[in-house]
């Protein structure tokens, strides 16, 4: 919730509200890559990053 | 009011604390976790600073980190966005780490503060300057300036990578901005990738190499042209418009397209480790030109605009000591000061700082005795006499316990006279990437074999690099064309021409090694191949036993400068404990260890077990 509630502020202060729609669908991707990534990858994209 | 900075999750994770506006304590991670330019959130140097003040989390104002998460996820969006359908790559790997992290960086801060003690979470006040604001404050509220100009130049915070503030009293106003993915920090990078090194620390490298390279010939002359038609364009104020085309950090995992480099060069890139060729030197030495023009053009906007003779530096590419000199030559400004933890880990200072001056609207008052507020940059842990006998203990080590420090230096003195190599561990571990000496190995300037000693038998680490001089303050201009304050070793100058021996005849003609024997001067070791060096002028106020010592050399040999390095071998963070400086010495060729008026002669000790494995611990830099 206190992600969200920054991240309105955020927009908000910054005027980017024409970021949402491409925050969205780039979440969602991120969020499939996430869960689609196997458990053996994750760990090593985190020491690289 | 105790404030705490942090600064974590790229690279030089650090952490410092305030009180009152005093700066307490302060610590890099790599340091404690003994792995260089550690990532990590800093438990350890978090530990280390709340213990030095003697402080729990509970009672701080203020938990500060470095940048605004936020805005940086902004930053990524939208460069992604801008260079679609390129990049695949590099989202693909950035963007999961984003989701199940940074994203969360409060959540994720406070998680990880549990791992240094518990603490009231709900109570727990955090803040996120700007990166550049974070170094800006870093180098202006420790400088003796009521009044500066502040200049803050790296390779990229949030969108910023360079800025030009005004620093007034307690309050630092933005003045200009250049934003991402024009950057001279990365400009710099890209080379030091093409040039066979490590980004983000083989850039001290490619400084050492630069002047191995003929300033003067048509072939570097052909490369600043290159540089300057097809890579960079440099406006008047040193903003500068990176052409795209050539570069490729922002949406791939290189820095550069290898290919493309290698058709407007004429070679290919150099291979991490492959021999260093002429070549390969003039291309260093055109791009430290190329950076020098730059950042003089951004002081000189820096002047305009605020009108101040007093000038603060910050951000990574104000560790160039090189362009720092050449800045100073310039004579732009009276004054300077460079905050020694110039680099990222320097933010955990700042943004504490910032925090104290700007979100706190607390005074700020400027102590005129001292040369600056950041005690010589001798903010971390010091070793105490158990821990000392504790680790001698461990190894079953040798050594000698002298009563008086003044008998110590003496004797120690006459060690270097001799031409050994001392490790000289002594009082609170320096904060930033250079050793100060208190974490430092040391030995006599005068000694013509001493450079190629000290970096293939001790360092392990390439025969061209340079070393530095620590010269008595009082003393500097009797081996320098510089008269000023050095403490921090960020500014180079030439060794005085009266001590120097000419260049043989077709010198420029030599290949690196050949240039590499040539004796430079009475004080070889410390005079780079361009006959410049890298100063710390050594203060009795600041550092009184490292003062003592030289003092000591200076009365047994009439020489008032010793060659100062790091205490470490290559890819090693530097020494903080009584036992990483032993491990250090056992490892090395080293002749003596100093700690405390503990002295440890090789010799003397146990057959070191270990063999060549250890070096397998530490990635090369």
């Amino acid at each position: 919730m206190e992600f969200l509630k920054d991240f309105w502020m955020f927009l908000k202060e910054r005027k980017k509200f024409w970021l949402v729609p491409m925050i969205l669908i780039l979440v969602l991707i991120g969020v499939l890559l996430v869960f689609g990534t196997s458990g053996a990858a994750a760990p090593f994209i985190y020491t690289l990053f | 009011m105790k404030i705490l900075g942090i600064s974590a999750f790229y690279h030089d994770s650090a952490a410092a604390i305030i009180e009152n506006g005093v700066i307490i304590a302060a610590a890099q991670e790599e340091r404690f976790t003994r792995k260089k330019h550690d990532p990590g959130f800093p438990v350890n140097a978090v530990k280390y600073c709340l213990e030095e003040s003697g402080t729990s989390l509970d009672d701080l104002e203020a938990v500060v980190f470095y940048d605004k998460p936020l805005l940086k996820f902004e930053r990524l969006l939208e460069t992604y966005y801008g260079f679609a359908p390129v990049g695949v790559a590099s989202f693909v790997t950035s963007i999961p780490v984003w989701i199940k992290e940074k994203m969360f960086l409060k959540k994720l801060i406070r998680d990880e503060l549990e791992k240094v003690e518990a603490y009231d979470r709900k109570k727990l006040n955090l803040l996120f300057p700007e990166h550049h604001l974070s170094h800006a404050a870093s180098a202006y509220y420790p400088s003796p300036f009521e009044d500066a100009a502040i200049l803050t130049i790296d390779g990229v915070g949030e969108w910023a990578t360079a800025s030009i503030c005004h620093g007034k009293g307690k309050d630092i106003t933005v003045l200009k901005e250049l934003q991402f993915p024009h950057s001279v920090g990365l400009l710099y990078s890209a080379f030091t990738y093409f040039l066979g090194f490590r980004v983000n620390s083989g850039e001290y490298k490619l400084m050492g190499l630069a002047p191995y390279g003929n300033a003067d010939s048509p072939q570097v002359k052909g490369y600043i042209e290159k540089i300057k038609s097809t890579l960079v364009d440099m406006k008047e104020d040193g903003s500068v418009w990176l052409n795209q085309k050539y570069f490729t950090y922002a949406t791939g995992l290189r820095m550069v397209p290898d290919g493309r480099w290698e058709k407007l060069f004429g070679f290919p890139r150099r291979e991490s480790e492959a021999p260093l060729e002429q070549h390969h030197c003039d291309l260093g030495v055109a791009i430290q030109i190329v950076t020098e023009e730059i950042v003089i053009k951004m002081a000189r906007e820096a002047q305009r605009l605020t009108g101040s003779e007093n000038l603060c530096m910050a951000g990574g590419v104000a560790l160039n000591c090189v362009a720092n000199g050449k800045i100073q030559n310039e004579n732009i400004f009276k004054n300077y000061f460079i905050q020694p933890a110039a680099g990222d880990a320097g933010g955990a200072l700042g943004c504490a700082l910032a925090a104290y001056y700007i979100h706190y609207q607390q005074e700020r008052k400027v102590d005129h005795t001292k040369l600056d507020a950041m005690k010589g940059s001798y903010l971390g842990p010091e070793s105490s006499d158990k821990e000392i006998e504790q680790a001698a203990r461990k190894y079953s080590a040798k050594y000698t316990k002298f009563e008086s420090f003044d008998e110590l230096v003496k004797v120690v003195a006459g060690y270097l006279s001799e031409g050994n190599v001392i490790g000289w561990h002594q009082g609170r571990m320096e904060f930033g990437p250079r050793a100060l000496g208190n974490r430092s190995i040391i030995g006599d300037a005068r000694n013509e074999e001493m450079q190629k000693k000290l970096n293939l038998k001790i360092k392990y680490r390439e025969s061209f690099r340079p070393f530095a001089p620590s010269v008595l303050a009082e003393d500097c201009g009797e081996y320098f064309d510089y008269k000023g304050i050095s403490p921090y070793m960020l500014l180079v100058h030439p060794v005085k021409e009266s001590r120097r021996n000419p260049y043989p005849q077709g010198f420029k003609e030599f290949g690196l090694k050949e240039k590499l024997y040539h004796k430079r001067s009475d004080i070889p070791s410390i005079t780079h191949i361009d006959y410049s060096a890298r100063i710390q002028t050594v203060h009795r106020e600041s550092n009184e036993k490292y003062w003592k010592l030289i003092q000591a050399f200076k009365q047994k040999t009439g020489y008032g400068l010793i060659v100062n390095t790091s205490f470490n071998v290559r890819g090693e963070p530097i020494v903080c404990t009584p036992e990483d400086s032993y491990k250090c010495l056992m490892r090395t060729e080293m002749d003596f260890l100093v700690v405390g008026n503990y002295v440890f002669n090789k010799t003397e000790q146990p057959a070191w077990k270990e063999g060549a494995e250890w070096k397998l611990e530490y990635v090369l830099d």
